[in-house]
């Protein structure tokens, strides 16, 4: 066929996970860019002039920017394994769970991690409630997509693993197996798929990035 | 066809997003207007996560959030379509309807500010914003979808009127035509558009609205204006 796909990424970016799951998932093959972006390359820069983020897609020299968009991008041009569904509510309501979970869910967790004392009891209550609407949706299904594997699950799947490296890091429960079982049980599911159980970052790189960021945290609190 | 309805408020810009599209396609719909400050059943019910506008409700079924609405409209109607047909471009129309959302909103952080630091800060954000649109997003182009408006257009719809309105309470000016070329032509153009002329909150109605809610804000914080 002739394609040419390239992923710009970095090792941990949770983002581009998103895209390396969708692209295994629909057995599509690419080469990997890694980024440092502490020094952005030229085409990183040419690539995504906007935002000099990754993930960056590049499908026959043509650059797409921003996760979500790229997910749907590679929906539409490789149709085999679908990730999102036909039903243009149904499209709709996987659309509307994927903007809730990068809105107020990622950033309400990444809050309980970051935040000290009072302030990380305020963020969990939070948290709490917006996986509670996660869990409510996640009645009667194994996945956010039923069956099988679909956009919302990916837009998400980061969850599955970044918030045990969270707990483990500051030793505090967030998914209470007891309180959010349907979303515990997806977790679990989700991180042991056959695609993504072998698609995960190293987890003793993220314990260690992570528990820098936490004591870079820790100490501007401190000294301000 | 099943029922439309669309529950908005006048001043919102969001609300037009879906005005827009709606009109743009002939989609005959109920408009209800919602009060904010004092929520009905009906939006609780059908929003119960965010409790906000706009929210379409189509045969029954609620959809939140409105660039999620535009792509549902999309979906279902196809006439006049508002993303084009490549999947390339689609993506890239994607792209700026996100990046409405997610960094438009500097533009209402700066109108919730007085003069000092924070002012500054927001207009600072608030011209790099407007820097990117005109340099990576519009180009030379007349409209972001090219010789017709799109979705990117509708999303962007805040900087061709809402923004005037805040550069006018403030007391700042932020699109120039020296300094944007491109996109002050644009907030002309955009609004040149039958569809989208024909349905603007009038000028006028919109400066007192706004005018009040934020001496209503900044009085919260103890900040005069």
């Amino acid at each position: 066929m002739g394609e040419e796909v390239k992923l710009f990424r970095t090792w941990s970016s949770r983002f581009a996970l998103r895209i390396v799951w969708a692209l295994k998932i629909k057995g599509i093959e690419y080469e990997t860019v890694f980024e440092d972006l502490s020094n952005k390359s030229p085409l990183l820069l040419q690539y995504n002039p906007v935002h000099k983020k990754v993930p960056i897609l590049v499908h026959n020299g043509r650059p797409i920017a921003e996760s979500l968009v790229i997910l749907e991008y590679i929906d539409e041009t490789w149709k085999q394994a679908p990730l999102l569904p036909e039903d243009p509510y149904e499209r709709a309501m996987a659309r509307f769970w994927a903007k809730f979970g990068d809105d107020k869910v990622l950033t309400s967790i990444w809050s309980v991690f970051i935040k000290q004392g009072k302030e990380q009891e305020e963020a969990l209550v939070a948290a709490m409630e917006n996986l509670k609407f996660l869990e409510e949706e996640m009645k009667g299904k194994k996945f956010f997509g039923g069956e099988r594997i679909g956009y919302v699950d990916l837009a998400l799947g980061c969850l599955a693993n970044l918030i045990s490296v969270f707990e483990e890091t500051i030793g505090l429960k967030i998914v209470d197996e007891e309180k959010l079982p349907l979303f515990y049980s997806w977790m679990q599911n989700f991180a042991e798929a056959p695609i993504i159980r072998d698609n995960w970052p190293p987890r003793d790189k993220m314990l260690v990035k992570f528990q820098a960021l936490l004591d870079a945290a820790i100490a501007s609190s401190s000294s301000s | 066809m099943e029922e439309v309805k669309l529950i908005g408020t006048w001043p919102s810009p969001f609300s037009y997003r879906v005005i827009w599209a709606l009109k743009l396609k002939g989609i005959p719909y109920e408009y209800i207007e919602e009060d904010l400050s004092n929520k009905s059943p009906m939006l609780l019910q059908y929003n119960p996560l965010h409790k906000k506008i706009p929210v379409l409700v189509h045969g029954g079924k609620p959809i939140c959030e409105s660039a999620v609405i535009l792509q549902y409209i999309e979906d279902v109607w196809p006439q006049n379509p508002l993303l084009p047909n490549d999947p390339h471009e689609r993506a890239v129309a994607r792209f700026w309807v996100q990046f409405a959302d997610n960094k438009v909103p500097c533009i209402w952080r700066l109108f919730r500010t007085t003069e000092g630091d924070e002012q500054e800060e927001a207009k600072k954000e608030s011209m790099e914003m407007l820097r990117a649109l005109e340099e990576h997003g519009l180009r030379d182009k007349k409209f972001f979808g090219g010789d017709k408006i799109g979705i990117a257009d509708i999303a962007f719809g805040q900087v061709a009127h809402w923004l005037e309105m805040i550069e006018d309470l403030v007391g700042v000016k932020l699109i120039e035509a020296h300094t944007f070329p491109h996109l002050h032509a644009w907030t002309k153009n955009f609004k040149q558009v039958p569809i989208i002329k024909e349905n603007l909150p009038e000028y006028g109605e919109m400066l007192v609205y706004f005018k009040r809610a934020r001496y209503n804000f900044l009085a919260t914080r103890g900040l005069g204006i």
